[in-house]
């Protein structure tokens, strides 16, 4: 049906893959350089939104389900809940990464753990409601249709 | 600011402001998602020129990104060009437009010069930051423990707002299968 979209559907083949793993690149690269949960999450869920607009919302929807994204988005924001109380379960304040692992004074290790946690947080949050956002709009129509690109 | 980076500048919201315009005055709603798309790439170039990485690579991701592909989303449920207005000059929007825009102009003659180390944003809390993140954290990305870190909080707060987002879009346009049965093909888009 889409046979004169050939050049679009090679390039994206080969290019969703790579955006995909940008990124986890920039979510777990974020303690060194720009980026972050955030921008991670919107990353992956354009993988997938591009996925989408090049194969057919129905192909994307198989790949990734509707219903897990809502939970990926509501896992999320639990697991940056959690942190929370995880560090006050150990005696620290709510968010208070230095009580997440038992260390000497001046270690790091909470910190990077509650940091690395609450980021991965944020990315399933992002990632599952844009993509819920998206799939909301999207699934409403049954193709682009070629007069629209 | 030498002059090779300020016409960079000059060039870069050149092309912002023709951009702009351009969405204005066109009526195609495609072009204009496009447009916008472009217009958010620019302006996360010229973060990049005011060292501002992070907002620079958020404002690609999400303007350029994101917002372009659910704008497009949103334009096939819609027709694909606005309604084209009478052409009318409306003085009140005109004259509130006027003055915030000189209001605006008047207020840039008291901002810091760029990269001011004395100007507020970098003197007291920030310079405390850049201080003290690298003995109490360990991260080097200032930034990231800022905002995970210091201001956990807050960001705990901005996920739920986007987590809120989403679950108000599932809500309004379809929660489970209204939205899934369109895209397995068993029913096709309402037409305007």
């Amino acid at each position: 049906m889409t046979d004169h979209h050939v050049i679009l559907r090679v390039v994206s083949k080969f290019l969703i893959p790579v955006i995909a793993f940008f990124a986890f690149y920039v979510q777990f690269h974020g303690d060194y350089g720009p980026g972050g949960g955030f921008q991670a999450g919107v990353i992956f869920a354009v993988a997938v939104i591009l996925h989408a607009l090049i194969f057919g919302v129905a192909e994307a929807l198989e790949a990734v389900p509707a219903g897990f994204v809502r939970g990926l988005a509501s896992f999320g924001v639990l697991l940056y809940a959690g942190v929370g109380i995880w560090a006050m379960l150990n005696g620290g304040d709510y968010l208070d990464y230095d009580y997440l692992v038992r260390e000497e004074p001046g270690g790091h290790a909470g910190q990077h753990l509650g940091i690395l946690l609450v980021e991965l947080g944020v990315l399933f949050t992002v990632a599952g409601s844009m993509l819920g956002i998206f799939y909301a709009f999207a699934g409403r129509v049954a193709d682009i249709r070629d007069e629209d690109w | 600011m030498d002059t090779g980076t300020a016409l960079v500048n000059v060039a870069l919201l050149a092309m912002l402001f023709v951009i702009a315009t351009a969405i204005i005055r066109l009526r195609s709603l495609f072009a204009i998602a496009m447009l916008s798309g472009a217009y958010s790439l620019l302006s996360a170039t010229w973060f990049v020129l005011l060292d501002a990485v992070d907002v620079a690579f958020t404002e690609a991701a999400v303007g350029a990104g994101i917002s372009t592909a659910l704008m497009l989303g949103a334009m096939l449920l819609t027709s694909r060009n606005a309604k084209v207005e009478r052409r009318l000059v409306d003085v009140a929007a005109l004259v509130v437009c006027t003055v915030t825009a000189v209001m605006l102009i008047y207020a840039t003659i008291d901002l810091p010069a760029l990269g001011d180390a004395s100007s507020p944003a970098n003197a007291y809390v920030g310079a405390l930051y850049l201080e003290r993140v690298e003995a109490e954290t360990g991260v080097p990305n200032v930034v990231t423990a800022v905002l995970a870190s210091y201001r956990g909080f807050d960001t705990l707060g901005e996920t739920a707002v986007i987590f809120t987002a989403g679950i108000a879009v599932a809500l309004l346009l379809g929660f489970g299968e209204r939205s899934m049965s369109a895209g397995k093909g068993g029913r096709k888009g309402r037409r305007p």
